[in-house]
């Protein structure tokens, strides 16, 4: 019985875990149906997210709203000054240098918070004043319960937002075809300059939120944007979906082979499974195959 | 492209030679030639990158993987093992190749983004690995007192003779990557480069061309990481990490990763930079503290304003004061086509071919044969599945159901190189040529193809090449890079590049798009030659008029299926072909 509700605690934490990658993966999803680019830096926006929050409610003690809501706009300005920085120098280049741009950029990021902060990683408090509830012998951690309400919140606000404004639709018609958005008046650079805004709150959010449970540090971001980019092709490259449903299944596969098989190759399992999702179905649970027109 | 000028050579060779003796001259301390050391061990995986990133374009985020490969074989084969540095070298690069073979083998199914994706996975399950099982690899202590090589008796125990040996080995390393590119597999890795599908179409195995450049690539950084490990006679996982990956890459993006030079001026570069920065006045000394993140700008600034690196670069100043590239003509052999005459009965034959995308049926089952020595054209309006079943002859589409026959074999489930293979040769609507090779090179890679009857070996290549392009006459053209010629030379290099491989059906997808009408009467006169010569084409174009002057057959399809087929007269005048185009089923005339 016992044994039951230990696997359990362990899906619900996983579900938790996984949820923060499936925002992460849609802010990268969200950015490669704008524009193309697997942006490498991706969790590198969770790591300034959390780093923001550290700063404003750690360092300068303001209420945690008010820190919450800066860090949310601290992050959008940095949405703006990545596209200006990073993507729109090279938005007619193939793919491979703006990958690699973006590479450079995680770089930079990381290197200089590492240079501000230094590399201690710093705690960082919960949503909640609680420590959690406990049901039928499993315990549901506070910070564990918000994480899942705000991912359902966001994917909930996302699709409203992008299948029922207009604003949405602008996007939605710059990430399917630029020049004819373009010819239609939309104004396609402002539309590119918002995907990154969103995206970078997104996983802005998502460092907030994930800080409290793995401690906020340097490489923070990167562990969470590899599994992220692994959710996005399990679920399906380029699918909006594909990118929360692989997130969270990921997070949950990670934390019960954790469980049963071994912890220090924790970080192993996701990379597996995305080795024998590739095998077998390499277009994804919801992607569609698609070859090369000649 | 490979001929390295005489001045260049003597600058490289000063500067090589002077990178080697060195140590020996001049008082060094310790910490220099260990920094020689660190930037030669380096190098040489660096040279891995060129020939993967560089030369084929496939994206390596886990070159320190296989540094260190190369340096755990070493170092556990030398220490734990016992065996001599020589056995366990080639132990590790033997390993690494297993694993860049494995990873090159991914891209049958993927490309692009998931091969960075992938890269970085298995980096980053090596780097667990290493740290975890620690019965095997020592965990995070690492690995202490690897012995250095002997070499017939040369000990190599003096930190300079050791660096002496590296620098040999970088040197002919160096010098088999530069003169890579010319060979059949380099011209391959180019194509792949710089056009895939056009590559696979024209009879390049791609696949087994990325496999072999991944292979080789983790090969050199095997290399790179034993020489690494008996050097420092110490190694641990941080050697080897993601971290050092980046830092491969960003020395061979920096000095130019489609050159062994760029490589290795880069990995200098990279190696030096902590020192130079040390240097730096009192002002600027926080740049020390910050030097990574220096350092991720730094690639966003090479991808950028320096996208071929340093290399690219020096290779632009020579550019300015080279030559126009026109080509001597003089013994050119002319193109003799070869084409089996005497056989009967249709080339290719077509029986209930069908290609569905999802509910669309595209072609729906379409018979039809293409006779020997005849210009079949097949037309129809937009939509009407004419370029879709070309590409399920040339192969880039399996088809749904049906097949296509060349002279009696069903080739339906080959791979478009294996049907170039057989002498299935195509062009492409929107033009795929290797943009940034010379109009030689673009042909000599359609010369290359399997089953060419011609001697193989670079010269013949060439000289079949010059002969395909004197053809269309372009010969003087050959050196010329294909993305400088005007849109009409394309089309014909694109041509030429077919016909050196001498094609039994040459299968043109509107080849007179596009075209002025002084070009369009010049193509006209170059399938009437070709026709002249035997040779069978299967065509699409929109151009009635170039389409009855050189057809001897057409074939109509409307919505995937065929309407009418006959020679020109009867059917350009049919009604139902009439109203296919004009909407209309009234009388004509």
């Amino acid at each position: 019985m016992q044994a039951l509700f230990d696997n359990f605690q362990v899906l619900f934490q996983g579900l938790a875990l996984g949820s923060i990658y499936a925002l992460v993966a849609l802010g990268f999803v969200l950015i490669i149906r704008a524009t193309n680019v697997v942006n490498f830096a991706q969790g590198d926006f969770a790591m300034l997210g959390a780093y923001a929050m550290v700063l404003f409610f750690t360092g300068l003690s303001w209420p945690y709203w008010l820190a919450f809501v800066a860090s949310l706009g601290a992050m959008a300005v940095f949405g703006v000054l990545f596209n200006y920085g990073v993507y729109y120098p090279l938005r007619y280049r193939a793919f491979l240098p703006v990958l690699i741009s973006t590479l450079g950029a995680s770089i930079f990021l990381q290197n200089t918070v590492l240079a501000v902060f230094g590399p201690q990683p710093r705690p960082l408090d919960k949503v909640l004043n609680a420590d959690g509830v406990t049901i039928g012998g499993v315990f549901l951690d506070s910070q564990y319960l918000v994480i899942l309400a705000v991912t359902m919140l966001l994917v909930l606000f996302t699709y409203v937002f992008f299948e029922h404004t207009l604003l949405g639709k602008k996007l939605q018609a710059t990430s399917q075809d630029k020049d004819m958005a373009r010819l239609l008046g939309i104004p396609v650079a402002l539309m590119i300059s918002i995907t990154f805004v969103y995206s970078a709150v997104l996983g802005g959010i998502a460092g907030v939120l994930v800080g409290p449970i793995l401690f906020v540090s340097i490489g923070m971001g990167s562990t969470i944007a590899l599994k992220a980019f692994a959710a996005t092709i399990i679920g399906g490259f380029g699918d909006v979906t594909g990118a929360i449903v692989g997130g969270l299944l990921l997070g949950v596969i990670e934390s019960l082979a954790a469980y049963h098989i071994s912890v220090p190759y924790k970080d192993a399992y996701a990379f597996l499974a995305l080795f024998l999702f590739l095998l077998v179905r390499p277009q994804g649970i919801f992607g569609e195959k698609v070859s090369e027109k000649a | 492209m490979q001929r390295l000028h005489l001045p260049t050579l003597i600058v490289v060779g000063a500067l090589a030679l002077a990178a080697a003796v060195v140590p020996y001259l001049f008082e060094t301390s310790a910490y220099v030639v260990q920094m020689f050391m660190q930037a030669v061990t380096y190098a040489i995986a660096v040279l891995g990158l060129v020939v993967v990133l560089g030369y084929t374009g496939q994206i390596n985020l886990a070159q320190a993987a296989f540094f260190g490969f190369g340096a755990y074989g070493v170092a556990l084969g030398s220490t734990t093992a016992g065996l001599s540095f020589w056995s366990s070298l080639l132990l590790g690069a033997g390993a690494a190749t297993l694993a860049g073979l494995a990873l090159g083998l991914t891209t049958i199914r993927l490309g692009g983004h998931y091969l960075a994706m992938i890269t970085i996975s298995f980096q980053q399950i090596f780097d667990l690995v290493l740290v975890n099982w620690i019965e095997v690899t020592h965990g995070p202590d690492g690995i202490a007192g690897i012995p250095r090589p002997s070499l017939f008796g040369w000990e190599m125990a003096e930190d300079r003779d050791y660096l002496l040996f590296c620098a040999i080995v970088l040197y002919l390393l160096v010098f088999a990557v530069w003169w890579l590119p010319g060979t059949r597999l380099g011209r391959a890795m180019r194509s792949v480069r710089e056009n895939e599908l056009a590559a696979e179409v024209v009879g390049v195995h791609t696949l087994r061309t990325k496999v072999t450049a991944f292979s080789l690539s983790a090969l050199l950084g095997s290399i790179g990481g034993g020489l690494y490990a008996a050097g420092f006679a110490y190694i641990s996982p941080d050697n080897f990490n993601f971290a050092r990956s980046i830092e491969f890459l960003t020395a061979a993006l920096l000095g130019g990763s489609q050159s062994p030079f760029g490589g290795v001026i880069g990995t200098v570069l990279i190696v030096q930079m902590p020192e130079w920065l040390k240097h730096l006045p009192e002002a600027l000394s926080f740049v020390k503290d910050v030097y990574l993140a220096v350092y991720g700008i730094g690639v966003i600034l090479i991808m950028v304003f320096l996208s071929e690196g340093i290399w690219g670069l020096i290779k632009v100043g020579r550019a300015r004061f080279a030559k126009p590239a026109f080509t001597d003509t003089t013994g050119v052999q002319p193109l003799e086509l070869d084409v089996s005459a005497g056989a009967s009965g249709p080339l290719l034959t077509l029986h209930g071919l069908a290609k569905h995308f999802g509910g669309l049926k595209a072609v729906d089952g379409i018979d039809m044969a293409v006779n020997r020595g005849t210009v079949h054209a097949l037309i129809g309006p937009n939509g009407s599945g004419k370029t879709t079943s070309l590409n399920v002859v040339s192969g880039i589409y399996k088809p749904t159901a049906g097949g296509v026959v060349l002279e009696g074999e069903d080739v339906s489930q080959l791979r478009p190189h294996e049907r170039a293979g057989r002498g299935i040769g195509r062009t492409f609507q929107n033009i795929r040529l290797f943009a940034n090779l010379s109009a030689l090179e673009n042909v000599m890679v359609g010369a290359q193809r399997d089953g060419n009857p011609i001697p193989s070996g670079n010269r013949a290549l060439r000289a079949r090449a010059m002969s395909a392009l004197a053809f269309v006459g372009l010969a003087d053209r050959a050196h010329m890079i294909v993305r400088n010629l005007p849109y009409g030379h394309q089309r014909l290099v694109e041509i030429a590049r077919v016909l050196a491989g001498h094609p039994r059906l040459l299968l043109l997808d509107e080849p007179a798009a596009g075209l002025n009408q002084t070009e369009k009467m010049n193509l006209v006169e170059l399938l009437r030659r070709l026709r002249g010569h035997g040779l069978t084409i299967f065509l699409i174009d929109h151009d009635m008029g170039l389409v009855e002057k050189v057809s001897d057959r057409i074939t109509v399809l409307n919505f995937g299926r065929k309407i009418a087929e006959g020679t020109p007269q009867d059917v350009l005048r049919h009604p139902d072909v009439v109203a296919a185009y004009l909407g209309t089923s009234g009388p004509v005339n």
